[in-house]
């Protein structure tokens, strides 16, 4: 559906996206997973056919975005970061609105509004100003918008941005819904958010794509070496210790915690799953334990991550 | 053509459901009865012969109107689209660049003509007061309203142009004023220059814009002004549709 090949984007004194290849099959939900400022909007934007590459080809259902922008344009419902509205509108009337300009008839595009509008769960605020909607029902009116001639591809920046966690909740069950009939694009900075929705994700940092692979593989990947943390009530010299003896833990740090607990970080080697093998010691010693979790990764730490072998060839 | 009623329509409605809309008219509708007031005075004190649409544009409050109001109407075209963002929602549905411009233009153009009809009404309050039925002369009117279009098309233009460059309201509104005031300075200095002898002097005189309007408000229909007014207009939509495209090569 999408194929982008060595696409360059250069500002001014700037490269925002610097030679990225990616592909997106039909019925894909794919993540563009990334920091601000990693490119992902300017990618969006190029496929969307708002600003042209500086080198390198976009083919969208196998038509150029530069030069079949036209056609390109018909085929892809497009929702801009911040997911700007007309906010004098009505819902149904800019819905109305929106779906004329996309080329649909009167008729059809009555039609469409209707399917929308219910699809939305827009159906109770179609007559009000969008200006007077709630964040969630905005952001609805944009997917909405988005969707309203039965594009092929749906390109979402942000989509949750600024919505609270039960409005997220819905925004991305319709997201994973419209995954059944077309092919979507989301982008965003959350990690467990592009995990929940999407079949695929593509991490973009600094205008370079560093990772391409579906959500479990990637947090396998960042997994096998994070930190465990246990909190356990024991004498300290005796905790480190245990710890010392322990084969599997790589590097560790105990602090002080409130009572007689203390705070254990534990590092393992590559691959391995510290937790097992510390409730086990627990358990064989009789030190009660209140916390046993290991870290999940941040984006961020998959960024360093990823980047760091890089800064070790340079170095 | 589908896509580009539709904008229009949208335009249009964006001029009319908003207060800024209605205060635009307000203030050119104030002037316009101002500038009656002056004038039914003027005409108490001594009859002229002049139609009353030379006399209304001898008060200069005609001036005063078109270049104070058409940055106004023309400043949100763009600008405001850019800054809330829905240039880019705009600018990713099926419609071309040209349409979009077209749009634009022909809803500040109409919004332009909505605000000048009130002189219509002035016109014919002259004529039932004085009982001279030459006081309001369709034809005069008519060319009057042909002068108006003609210049407010190409201010209009021009703040088209304006707004396309800038995010900013206000910038671009500033830009269209002083372009306005500079299309207004350079007609009177060829209106104050002699008779031209070198070919600099005959391309500057062809801007006497007030001569020319003096003759639209007399009646008069002269081609070259129709000419010069509509083909700056198209160039300076031309120069706004290349701004509009620029995105795509910068």
């Amino acid at each position: 559906m999408i194929e982008v090949a060595n696409l360059t984007k250069r500002y001014a004194g700037r490269t925002a996206v610097s030679d990225v290849s990616f592909t997106v099959g039909r019925g894909e939900i794919v993540g563009l997973l990334g920091p601000n400022g990693a490119g992902k909007s300017t990618t969006m934007r190029i496929l969307s056919c708002y600003l042209a590459a500086t080198s390198g080809t976009v083919r969208i259902a196998g038509l150029d975005v530069f030069r079949q922008s036209d056609e390109v344009r018909r085929r892809i419902g497009y929702m801009p970061e911040n997911n700007p509205l007309h906010l004098e509108m009505r819902v149904r009337e800019y819905l109305k609105f929106r779906a004329r300009l996309k080329g649909l008839s009167r008729k059809r595009s009555r039609e469409r509004v209707d399917v929308v509008t219910e699809q939305c769960g827009l159906t109770d605020v179609s007559r009000r100003i969008i200006g007077q909607l709630s964040k969630g029902y905005r952001q609805r009116v944009g997917l909405a918008d988005a969707l309203v001639h039965e594009p092929e591809l749906i390109i979402l920046d942000e989509p949750t941005i600024g919505l609270d966690p039960n409005q997220i909740r819905s925004v991305r069950q319709l997201i994973k819904g419209l995954g059944k009939s077309h092919t979507v694009l989301i982008s965003t900075h959350i990690l467990p958010e592009a995990e929940v929705t999407c079949n695929r994700v593509v991490i973009m940092y600094d205008g370079k794509i560093l990772a391409a692979d579906t959500p479990e593989n990637l947090q396998r990947l960042m997994s096998s070496n994070s930190q465990v943390i246990a909190e356990i009530a024991a004498p300290q010299a005796e905790l480190r210790e245990c710890w010392i003896q322990m084969p599997e833990v790589e590097q560790f740090d105990v602090s002080a915690s409130e009572g007689d607990y203390f705070r254990c970080a534990l590092t393992p080697r590559v691959g391995l799953d510290l937790r097992p093998r510390i409730f086990d010691m627990v358990r064989e010693r009789g030190w009660p334990m209140r916390e046993l979790t290991r870290s999940r990764h941040s984006l961020e730490d998959i960024y360093v991550r990823v980047t760091r072998p890089d800064e070790e060839d340079e170095g | 053509m589908r896509a580009w009623w539709t904008l229009t329509r949208r335009e249009l409605a964006g001029f009319f459901l908003s207060l800024s809309g209605y205060i635009i008219i307000a203030a050119a509708v104030f002037m316009m009865g101002y500038s009656f007031v002056v004038l039914l005075v003027k005409l108490q004190q001594e009859p002229t012969p002049m139609p009353v649409t030379e006399v209304f544009y001898n008060t200069q409050f005609f001036w005063l109107i078109v270049i104070l109001t058409t940055p106004m109407i023309t400043m949100r075209l763009f600008a405001l689209e850019k800054f809330s963002g829905t240039f880019e929602t705009l600018m990713t549905t099926p419609v071309s660049d040209l349409q979009v411009v077209l749009a634009k233009f022909t809803a500040a153009m109409v919004f332009y003509t909505v605000m000048w009809l009130p002189l219509l009404p002035c016109l014919f309050v002259v004529q039932h007061y004085t009982h001279d039925p030459a006081a309001f002369d369709p034809g005069t009117a008519a060319s009057t309203f042909l002068g108006i279009l003609l210049l407010g098309s190409l201010l209009i233009s021009l703040g088209c142009c304006a707004s396309a460059l800038t995010r900013s309201q206000v910038i671009a509104a500033m830009i269209s004023l002083a372009f306005g005031a500079g299309v207004f300075m350079l007609a009177w200095i060829a209106d104050q220059l002699p008779a031209p002898v070198t070919w600099q002097g005959h391309v500057l005189a062809s801007f006497t814009l007030f001569d020319q309007m003096h003759d639209f408000v007399r009646g008069v229909v002269d081609t070259r002004p129709v000419v010069l007014l509509g083909s700056l207009t198209l160039f300076f939509l031309f120069l706004t549709l290349r701004v509009v495209e620029s995105r795509r090569w910068k």
